[in-house]
């Protein structure tokens, strides 16, 4: 189709305005970023249609040639199929609906028109990452989106925390762009191409170790943007940024680029039993860790990124599976994607009433204050967690029993992680909108406006009935064309007995949050002695305690030294000690005398490492 | 050497007309802004030209502009030029930036040791003879240039720079002087091996590109070439100089010294390294490749660690030449064409982050970035360029240096893994030095020191904009900055006599059928 590429082009030129027009936009700014999105989304829609009406198994256009040198040619190309389809809506759809939300949430903040630029900027940046048909251009899309995330989880940036959480974001993605981009190295070098159709084609002839290698690579990119294990740090930081922020980029579609990356690579995936093992472990040690965190965490924002970190951890687990699990990965992506948003933004609303108050202990019977925001709250709530019937009962239960089929232990975790799902959502609406109030004496809570509210009963819906996609297998027969034909595998148990155990895994869950935190007074402050399990999860399990000993006062000691050597070592006497002495004679003097001496001391060191490094490239 | 010679001398003209201009500034009466008006129009002009030469330029010649003439017949050195897709790009490098350079540091002489007019002369002095070496296709006019440019930029520098510039000055002169020196020697001996030959001496690259060198001399001849553009690009360990350089100069000296001077090292390997020694290029590819390799790291760990901002840029440089380099002794067409492109985006990307830092620093007074915090609250415009600035230092894709980084890697890479993947650890640390700098200079609340910054003025917009837009446009359409270096880029590989790897598995474009 002619006019895909206005997806992308839309939202990227109102960014574009929004950010060089300065003050000049602040009247009608917020209406042209937030009417870009929906445009894409209309744009969307249509060629949704046309894919569906089945002509075509994919859409594609040709833009302009991005780089062309020797053998190395990328060409900028869309590629608009069923997997990229149901993101775009998602995208555009779902994040439409934030901006509106945004609108209301962003009033009066004097700065919202930049808010709405670098919203723009990031679903310009998602559409391209979902949108290109090589990876390059998806790595294009990749640092795109890392940019408008760190711009955004800034966007307050005069607090130091958040310039701080900001940069942490971008530093550790870094680290998963690394794999990406040796990923695309390693297969220009074997392919000599780097687009998904000339990967896709040349992966049965390729090494095992080959294969293994771009899959690890490729995952250690998805850890990076999707907060996995190792990866995972930066995620509870981020929620400095605004709170529609997290919702749009830290729910429910950025952070979930790891796991379309990874089931986009299906291909290179299904060549290594090796790298698909390491998608389960990741996914599974995730899903638990995540959810682990958000039992401990009281500042109700992190409890949310706690859980979306455990529910992409599902989403990699189903990934990881292989054939049988792909589509139930986007299809819980996509409903993650809506009942993630709709809680995002109902904690925004409650922020919203609670002089931007983010600690649950100040919480406590908002239902009657707020009755729009509490009863589209507990549709996500009840959606997250597995209640019959609504969206995350047919999602998450598609991937347990995914999960049961491929291995025991990796069945039992994803079993368990529903259960400390329960728990950790009970405590939080218990905590939030329940018990007793203990707001703080400034405190005067009040529904939001109709502007913020519609969004959340629009999401309320989806997280209700976004079931139905998996009607008839509806998303799996979508899917076909890009995954080919789902594995069926077979569960040793009937599913009926597998979906009521998973159930009562449930209801164990939430009825033990329900003894603990509704029968029992909320304490104001948290307590201190509490037992070394709920300490770690307070503490993120480690994962900063670790970073920091391992990787960050380490360097901080090297570049120290380093700096220090470099000033005396190589360059001599002068730079410390003439500068000191003053007078221009006695320091050319003093440089002349120091300098023949450091310098051949450097040589000696420096010869060294050279050698070292030489044998290091030759034996390799 | 292909090509036809220039009906119009092209060249000289855009050689002369800035040396003019500089004549004309010094004639100009110390007044007001006049001499400033003088060389920002001489400037101008030459970018101009250039950009007239530029549009008559065929990329699917070899050299054309070409002017022959003897000079010295008895050592066979020529007044010879001629501008290939490599030395077109590198000439509107310096064609761009001068002007802009001029705008930019339309102040910071006014408290110089000399003149306002010399200042902006020696500028010009040193764009005519930057052109010219980029243009020299006679190694002997080569080297005279290359030694030449010494003189304005010890002036610049030691005239006009902060309050350690005549030290930084002297460091600088005693460091270039010695790698001067030691290609001074490889230039006679390149009379010595031409003048035992049956064609008589001839300092001609074609002439040499064709000459009989025997294999440990031609290597001895090599070491003398690369050494001095290593100590100019500036390769570890002989990198002591720039920071110092770099950060007492005036931010507009420093462009020049960073973007354009510099990359006179990198553009003296592929252009007569290679060319006239193939083997011995061959031959050191393993320690020159590792030390590149050192040199990103090193640079970029060494930025990390940096208290003075204008240090801090200076060893990014330091990271970001070790990437050209590694490109150009990659051997492959994607690793030199990256580089060569690299050149480029290096200078615009290190142009920008130079002379955002300088108007920041002018309006405080300090080049610690301790001294800074929160000037994103109080000067939006200024962060937001100098944040575009170093993102494109951090080589973000849809930035121009991406392509030119990422070229470099992946032609790297399929030569050698290690020392791809060790370069590439410099993605994340160019990450922790620039946001590390930015957050610790824009963002956090306002101090007491910063809350009357001015923002940008829009004599400092107009001189950051073009370099910004370029960066932007660039990092989309590389493709005619690469249709240009393309084919140099073959012919030198073809002359070095390496072809590039095949892929491991040949892949059907077409894609899978189902």
């Amino acid at each position: 189709m002619d006019l895909l590429y206005l997806i992308i082009l839309i939202p990227a030129v109102s960014a574009a305005v929004l950010l060089l027009g300065g003050g000049a936009t602040k009247r009608w700014g917020h209406l042209l970023g937030t009417a870009a999105p929906l445009v894409s989304f209309l744009l969307g829609v249509v060629a949704f249609a046309r894919l569906a009406a089945g002509d075509e198994e994919a859409l594609t256009q040709q833009l302009f040639t991005w780089i062309d040198t020797g053998g190395f040619h990328v060409e900028f190309g869309l590629l608009f199929d069923p997997l990229s389809a149901l993101f775009v809506l998602l995208i555009t759809g779902v994040g439409g609906l934030i901006h509106v939300y945004s609108i209301g949430y962003m009033e009066h903040d004097a700065r919202r028109p930049r808010f709405f630029g670098y919203l723009n900027l990031f679903v310009a940046a998602m559409l391209t990452l979902v949108l290109a048909d090589d990876y390059l251009g998806v790595f294009l899309g990749w640092e795109g989106v890392g940019l408008a995330s760190y711009l955004l989880i800034g966007f307050w940036q005069h607090k130091d925390s958040a310039a701080v959480a900001a940069k942490k974001a971008f530093i550790v993605n870094r680290v998963g762009d690394l794999g990406m981009a040796l990923a695309i190295m390693l297969m220009f070098a074997t392919f000599g191409s780097t687009t998904f159709a000339g990967v896709e084609s040349g992966m049965p002839e390729v090494s095992a170790a080959t294969a293994t290698a771009l899959g690890l690579l490729l995952l250690l990119g998805a850890c990076g943007k999707s907060a996995q294990v190792p990866l995972q740090s930066w995620l509870l930081d981020a929620m400095e940024g605004p709170t529609p922020v997290s919702a749009l980029i830290h729910a429910a579609t950025m952070v979930t680029a790891g796991v379309y990356l990874v089931t986009r690579s299906h291909f290179v995936y299904e060549q290594s039993q090796a790298a698909q093992l390491a998608v389960v472990v990741v996914g599974l040690v995730t899903l638990l860790w995540g959810a682990i965190i958000g039992c401990a965490k009281d500042d109700i924002k992190k409890a949310l990124a706690g859980s979306t970190m455990s529910q992409i951890g599902y989403m990699m687990l189903a990934a990881g599976i292989g054939p049988a699990g792909y589509a139930f990965a986007i299809f819980h992506l996509l409903t993650h994607g809506f009942f993630k948003a709709n809680l995002f933004l109902g904690a925004g609303s409650v922020m919203h009433a609670m002089n931007d108050e983010v600690d649950m202990r100040r919480y406590g019977a908002l239902r009657a204050v707020m009755p729009i925001t509490f009863l589209t709250f507990a549709c996500g709530y009840l959606a997250i967690i597995g209640f019959p019937g609504f969206a995350g009962f047919w999602s998450k239960d598609a991937i347990i029993e995914a999960a049961f089929a491929e291995h025991i232990v990796v069945g039992i975790g994803a079993l368990v992680g529903a259960g400390i799902t329960a728990f950790y959502m009970t405590r939080l609406m218990i905590m939030t909108f329940v018990s007793e109030r203990r707001w703080a004496s400034e405190a005067h809570p009040h529904e939001s406006s109709l502007v913020m509210t519609v969004p959340l009963m629009v999401l309320a819906g989806l997280s209700v009935f976004g079931g139905v996609l998996l009607l008839n297998g509806w998303i799996v027969d979508w899917l076909e064309p890009v995954f080919g034909p789902e594995e069926h595998v077979a569960l040793p148990i009937p599913v009926v007995v597998m979906t009521l155990l998973t159930l009562a895994v449930v209801v164990v869950g939430a009825g033990t949050a329900f003894l603990l935190y509704a029968r029992r007074r909320v304490d104001v402050v948290a307590p201190r002695r509490v037992s070394p399990l709920t300490k770690a999860a307070r503490a993120d399990l480690y994962g900063d305690a670790l970073n920091e000993a391992a990787f960050m006062r380490p360097g901080q000691y090297l570049t120290r030294s380093m700096v220090y050597a470099d000033n005396r070592g190589i360059d001599g006497a002068v730079n410390g000690v003439a500068a000191l002495v003053g007078g221009t004679s006695g320091r050319i003097r003093r440089w002349q005398s120091g300098f023949v001496r450091n310098y051949a001391l450097s040589m000696l060191a420096g010869s060294a490492l050279l050698v070292l490094a030489v044998l290091a490239v030759r034996l390799a | 050497m292909s090509g036809s010679e220039a009906a119009i001398p092209w060249l000289t003209i855009l050689v002369l007309l800035p040396l003019l201009g500089a004549g004309a500034v010094l004639a100009t009466p110390r007044r007001g802004a006049l001499p400033k008006q003088v060389a920002f129009t001489v400037s101008l002009a030459t970018f101009v030209v250039s950009v007239a030469v530029a549009l008559q330029f065929d990329v699917d010649e070899g050299f054309q502009f070409v002017e022959e003439y003897s000079w010295i017949a008895t050592f066979g050195a020529h007044y010879a030029v001629g501008l290939d897709g490599l030395g077109l790009v590198l000439v509107l490098l310096t064609t761009i930036l001068t002007p802009l350079v001029i705008l930019a540091s339309w102040d910071d002489a006014d408290s110089g040791r000399w003149s306002v007019n010399s200042f902006f002369a020696w500028m010009l002095v040193l764009e005519s003879l930057s052109i010219g070496v980029f243009a020299a296709t006679d190694v002997l006019l080569f080297y005279v240039l290359f030694e030449a440019t010494l003189i304005p930029i010890y002036f610049l520098i030691g005239g006009f720079g902060g309050a350690r510039r005549s030290y930084a000055a002297v460091k600088f002169l005693l460091y270039s002087l010695f790698g001067g020196f030691l290609m001074l020697a490889s230039v006679v001996g390149l009379y010595v091996v031409t003048a035992a030959s049956a064609s008589g001496p001839s300092y001609l690259l074609e002439d040499l590109m064709n000459a009989d060198i025997s294999t440990s001399t031609g290597r001895w001849l090599f070491l003398g070439f690369f050494i001095a553009f290593a100590v100019k690009a500036p390769m570890w360990p002989v990198h002591t100089w720039l920071p110092e350089a770099a950060s007492e100069a005036t931010p507009g000296t420093s462009v020049l010294l960073v973007s354009v001077l510099d990359k006179i090292g990198t553009f003296g390997m592929m252009r007569f390294c290679l060319n006239i020694f193939p083997e011995a290029s061959r031959w050191a590819t393993p320690v020159v490749m590792t030390l590149a390799v050192i040199s990103v790291i090193y640079g970029a760990l060494l930025a990390i660690g940096q208290q003075d901002i204008r240090r801090l840029i200076a060893y990014t440089s330091v990271s970001h030449f070790g990437f050209i380099v590694l490109g150009i002794f990659a051997m492959t067409t994607q690793a030199q064409a990256g580089a060569a492109l690299y050149m480029f985006n290096h200078g615009l990307s290190t142009a920008a982050l130079f002379l955002v830092t300088g108007f920041l620093i002018s309006r405080r007074g300090s080049k610690m970035i301790d001294d800074y915090g929160g000037v994103e609250k109080v000067a939006p415009v200024l962060a937001g360029t100098f944040l575009l600035a170093g993102l494109s230092s951090l080589s973000l894709p849809g930035l121009s240096p991406f392509v030119s980084e990422f070229l470099v890697l992946a032609g790297t890479f399929t030569v050698s893994i290690t020392a791809a993947v060790v370069a590439t650890l410099g993605i994340v640390l160019a990450a922790l030095y620039i946001l590390y700098m930015y957050q610790r200079t824009m963002t956090g609340p306002v101090r007491e020191s910063t809350q009357n910054l001015p923002d940008l003025r829009p004599r400092e917009i107009a001189a950051l904009a073009p370099l910004l837009l370029l960066i932007v446009v660039l990092g989309f359409f590389p493709k005619p900055a690469l249709d240009a270096l393309n084919p140099p880029v073959d012919r030198l590989l073809e002359q070095v006599g390496v072809s590039d790897p095949e892929p491991t598995v040949a892949s059907d474009e077409e894609g899978p059928s189902k």
